[in-house]
Parts: structure tokens; sequence; C-alpha cells
């Protein structure tokens, strides 16, 4: 016997997905939206992921986790402005290393503040969750009036590079080129996280201390040490999804870290706090349920995705892959 | 050889408001077995949890070989060869067996650079951590349990291990396995602490006995001494060997 994989959850997409074709009616549309729904919750994972596992391995809630999503976003707005010859040409492979180039700085970027941030407000308030809630807060609003200092207050632009607009027709469908970029880039992520979980020895500690911190440390690691690089690495990555979040909005605002904040909170709760897997899970769901109410009950796209999380809450008070010993 | 290994003077230990160790003052030879008995509430957990820096001596010592740990966090307490079997056992649940193993393997990266003649050995004194290997830890029984929790304890050598409670809730088979596995570990020359409610476990194994009562040790001495003598074990535990 191997370790047995609950798939239940995973049925939920196609159940999803193929449950509201009949009433989209049309395949093409429908395509279109799951397409559109899949790079949504790919987006949304990839800045959830580092925020299910600080919460999952020092029980530390950080509301300020949004911060770093617009500071990812604004620093793309400089460096593909910086690039706009490249981002202007039309040969796509030059486009490609414009956007990477953006993410990567991105990343460094967030994920240096996110050290300091761990060092200098999170730190003092372990074990203390309304301190954390209050403090990280505050923290993102110091952030946003930061970004406001440096970029303006103003919505900026953050137009796709020429090669990634348009659309790919696909018989009657049209599937936008940035999404099928953001699928990529989404499961690209998921693969380097889930390999580094489950083969390396590093991955093998963040699932024990996720799981049970005091008899890691009890093994004799420094988990504290631990969760300062799950932090940094989690803050590059809401830097990598603020990027990946801006250019699919086309725009960018210093509140947009508070907006996507509520959408991160709920595929974390509906994945199971600590679960990389569920989160994925979580955030392809949510998106794709955004995409689809967006088109069939526009009035209710805002309150779907809570209808969504009580509804699997109900089903699986954990969420849907919980974590043992929590 | 009957040298301390580990010595623990005047320990007193609050939890909040609490004040749960009165000054406990306890020597462990190397190389022994010694047993720590007493009713529930004693104090025998936060003793274990002192030592290993879970939860941090208010005043008083504790040395281990020629070293001050009182104040070390966990990790260092650890890294100087103190094993710890939690009373939950600490079983990582979502991780198969060959995974908790591996954690507590410091020096190994992965599962090929464990040792294997170790694991061997380990793998007599409890074969259904073999059996298991690849099986998700949390599906074990909670003898298998136990036994992986002492078995991860031991798979790299240290040289003192504390066991809270390793026969509790186990059928009176995997008690003997028990037994007979902690007797090959102190042929070993490991020096072993073992928190006990199992009288019968303790008299068999048991080179030395410290008894607690209300955060203090009442009395500490050869085991073989109070197996034999009623009145004390009426005394202090309430009930004979």
């Amino acid at each position: 016997m191997k370790i047995d994989f609950d798939w239940k959850p995973l049925v939920l997409v196609p159940v999803l997905a193929l449950g509201v074709l009949p009433f989209i009616g049309s395949p093409s549309t429908w395509l279109t939206l799951t397409v559109a729904g899949l790079a949504m919750g790919m987006i949304i994972f990839v800045i959830a992921s580092g925020l299910t596992l600080i919460f999952g391995l020092m029980d530390v809630l950080n509301f300020g986790h949004g911060v770093f999503i617009a500071l990812g976003a604004f620093v793309a707005t400089t460096v593909l402005g910086l690039m706009a010859d490249w981002t202007g040409s039309p040969d796509l492979w030059r486009n490609l290393l414009a956007v990477f180039a953006a993410m990567l700085l991105a990343m460094a970027i967030s994920g240096s503040v996110g050290l300091a941030f761990e060092r200098f407000i999170v730190r003092p308030v372990y074990g203390q969750h309304l301190k954390q809630i209050l403090i990280t807060m505050g923290g993102m609003i110091i952030g946003e009036e930061l970004i406001k200092v440096i970029w303006g207050p103003q919505q900026i632009a953050l137009p796709l590079p020429e090669g990634l607009r348009g659309a790919i027709l696909l018989g009657d469908s049209a599937i936008e080129k940035y999404r099928l970029l953001a699928v990529l880039v989404g499961a690209a992520v998921f693969a380097l996280l889930a390999w580094t979980l489950s083969r390396t020895k590093i991955g093998l500690l963040i699932r024990a201390g996720v799981q049970d911190r005091e008899m890691v440390e009890a093994l004799g690691y420094r988990i504290r040490r631990l969760f300062v690089g799950v932090f940094v690495v989690g803050s590059a990555l809401a830097g990598l999804g603020g990027v990946m979040w801006g250019l699919y909005q086309q725009n960018v605002v210093p509140q947009m870290g508070a907006q996507v904040n509520v959408l991160i909170f709920i595929v974390i709760i509906i994945g199971g706090l600590g679960s990389t897997g569920g989160a994925l899970m979580g955030a392809v769901l949510v998106g794709l349920m955004a995409n689809y109410t967006g088109f069939l009950l526009p009035k209710v796209a805002l309150f779907s995705n809570i209808a969504l999380m009580v509804g699997i809450l109900l089903w699986r008070p954990q969420g849907v892959y919980p974590v043992a010993n929590r | 050889m009957n040298d301390v290994l580990l010595k623990l003077e005047g320990v007193h230990t609050h939890i909040g408001a609490y004040h749960i160790l009165h000054g406990v003052d306890l020597a462990l030879p190397r190389g022994q077995l010694t047993m720590l008995l007493g009713r529930n509430g004693a104090g025998k957990t936060t003793t274990l949890r002192t030592i290993m820096g879970l939860w941090h001596a208010s005043q008083g010592s504790i040395t281990f070989g020629q070293r001050a740990i009182t104040q070390l966090a966990t990790p260092e307490i650890a890294g100087l060869g103190i094993a710890y079997v939690p009373e939950n056992m600490g079983i990582f649940a979502d991780l198969s067996v060959k995974e908790n193993m591996l954690l507590a393997a410091r020096a190994a990266r992965n599962a090929s650079q464990m040792d294997d003649a170790r694991l061997k050995w380990i793998f007599s004194l409890f074969p259904a951590v073999e059996k298991f290997w690849n099986h998700p830890a949390g599906k074990l029984s909670g003898g298998q349990k136990q036994m992986l929790a002492v078995a991860r304890a031991i798979v790299e050598p240290r040289e003192l291990l504390i066991v809270d409670e390793p026969s509790k809730g186990l059928a009176p088979a995997i008690i003997n396995n028990m037994i007979d596995a902690f007797a090959e570990l102190k042929a070993t020359g490991t020096t072993i602490l073992l928190v006990e409610q199992n009288i019968n476990f303790a008299k068999r194994l048991g080179d030395r006995v410290a008894v607690m009562d209300n955060g203090r040790i009442v009395h500490a001495g050869a085991m073989q001494a109070l197996a034999e003598d009623e009145e004390l074990q009426h005394q202090l535990l309430g009930l004979a060997i």
C-alpha cells in the first residue's frame, strides 16, 4: 500500500466546469470562460501558496500579504516601462524576456521587503493572533502609502507586451494568449513547490513543521530560520503574483493588494490551512466560479466565492485537503 | 561508567500563572535506565519538557555532561545528543514512515544516505517500521506509531533517550516488544529516562527510579530496592509493584 490519494476534491473542478456548461450554452464561450478561470486561479494560487505555508508553519495570520502583490505589480510597471523597446517589439521572445525580467526583479524586491517585514513586524507578535491581524494590516497600510510616495496615488496602466496581446482562435473560442502564459507560469510554480515539498529535506521540514513545529525543534532543527525562509519565498511569490495580476487586469492601483487579499484568504481556507495542494484546488475553483458567475449572474459574482467557501466548509470544515495535527 | 550524564538541581518551572515544578533534583547515571514514576499531575511530563527546553526553568540548573543547558533553545539541546519522544509520540501523520525517519537522521539529505546497518538493527527491533516503510504514518495503529516514535528517536546514535509513557494504551504483546527494544538499547550504552505509569514495565527495565509528587522528587534510588519494599511502594505510589 502506498500513500492513499484523496481524489474527491479533484472531482469538484470538472463537476463545476461541466455543471455550468448547459447554462452557458455555447461550448466556445464555455471554453473561453474556463481558460480565463484557470488563468485567474493560477495567479491567485501563486499568491496564496506562500500565505498558506506562512500560516501553516508558524500560525502567523499575515493580513499584510497583499502589500507584496501591489509592490510586485508596481515594480513591473517600472521595469516594463524602462524596457518599452522590448515590450513593443513584435518578437515574442523579447516580450517574454521583458516580462520574466519584471517578474524576477519583482520577486527579488518583494522577497527583500518580506525579510524586513518578518523581522520588524511579524516577529514581535509570534503566537498572538489578534496583534498579528492588527499589526500586519497596519503594515499593509504603511506599505500602500509608501507605494503612493514612490509611484504616486493614481492608477498606472500595465499594458501587455505586443506579442502577448490578442487571442488564439480555437474553433469558435478565443483564448487570450496572456491567459495561457499565466496558466503555464502557475503550473510551473506549483510543480516547483510540489517538487521542493516532496523531494527535498527542506520541503520535508516545512511539511513536518506545518503539522507539529514543536516536534521538528525537538528533532534538532531551528524552525524559526526555516520560517524566515518561507516568509521570504512567500513574499517573493506574492510579488510574482502581483506582476501576473497586474498584467491580467492591465492596470495597477496601490490598493490592489487589499482587493486580492479577500480572494486569497478564501482560497487558503477552502484549501485547508497549510496545504499547498489545497491552495491550488481552492484557487482554481475560485477562478472558475468568478468567471462563470461573472458571465451568468453578474449581480452575484462578488457573493459567489463566499458561497463556494461556505459550501465547501459544510462538506469539509477543515478545507478540502486538511493538514493532519492542526 | 557511573558518572552522571544529566543533572537537574533545584529546577522550578512555571507555565503561565501555574507553578508546576517546585525544585526538582534528579541525576541520571550514564548508561543506565532511570524510571520516573508518579501519579497523574505530579510533574513528570513537565520535567521532561523542561529538560528539552520546550518550557524553560524559571529557577535552578540543568547540566548535560559538562554543559549547562538550562537556557538553551530546544534545537540546540537536541543537537547535543538528546532524543525525545513526547507523550503524544509527535509522529508527522501526513508524512510516510520513511520520511519521519529521514527527518530524524539529521546528517542524511535523503533516504539513501541513512546508515544502512543501523536501519537494519532498528528494523530488527521494530519490524513494523520496515513493513510500513512507505505508508503514511498517520495510518499506523497506536502501537506501530509508538514503535516508529522510538525508532525515529534512535535513528542516529544519541547519548540520552527520553521517552514519555512508551507503554500508554499499548497491547501486552507490543509492550513486551517495547521492553525488549529498550533492554537492547540499554545494552548499547545509551542512557535512558522513561516516564511510566505501567509498574511492571518499570520493574522489568529500570536500573534507577525517581518518584515525583507535587512537582518534587520524593524518592530516588535503585529500582530493585523499591520493587522489594512494599511499604515504600504504598507510601510513594499508593500501590504495590
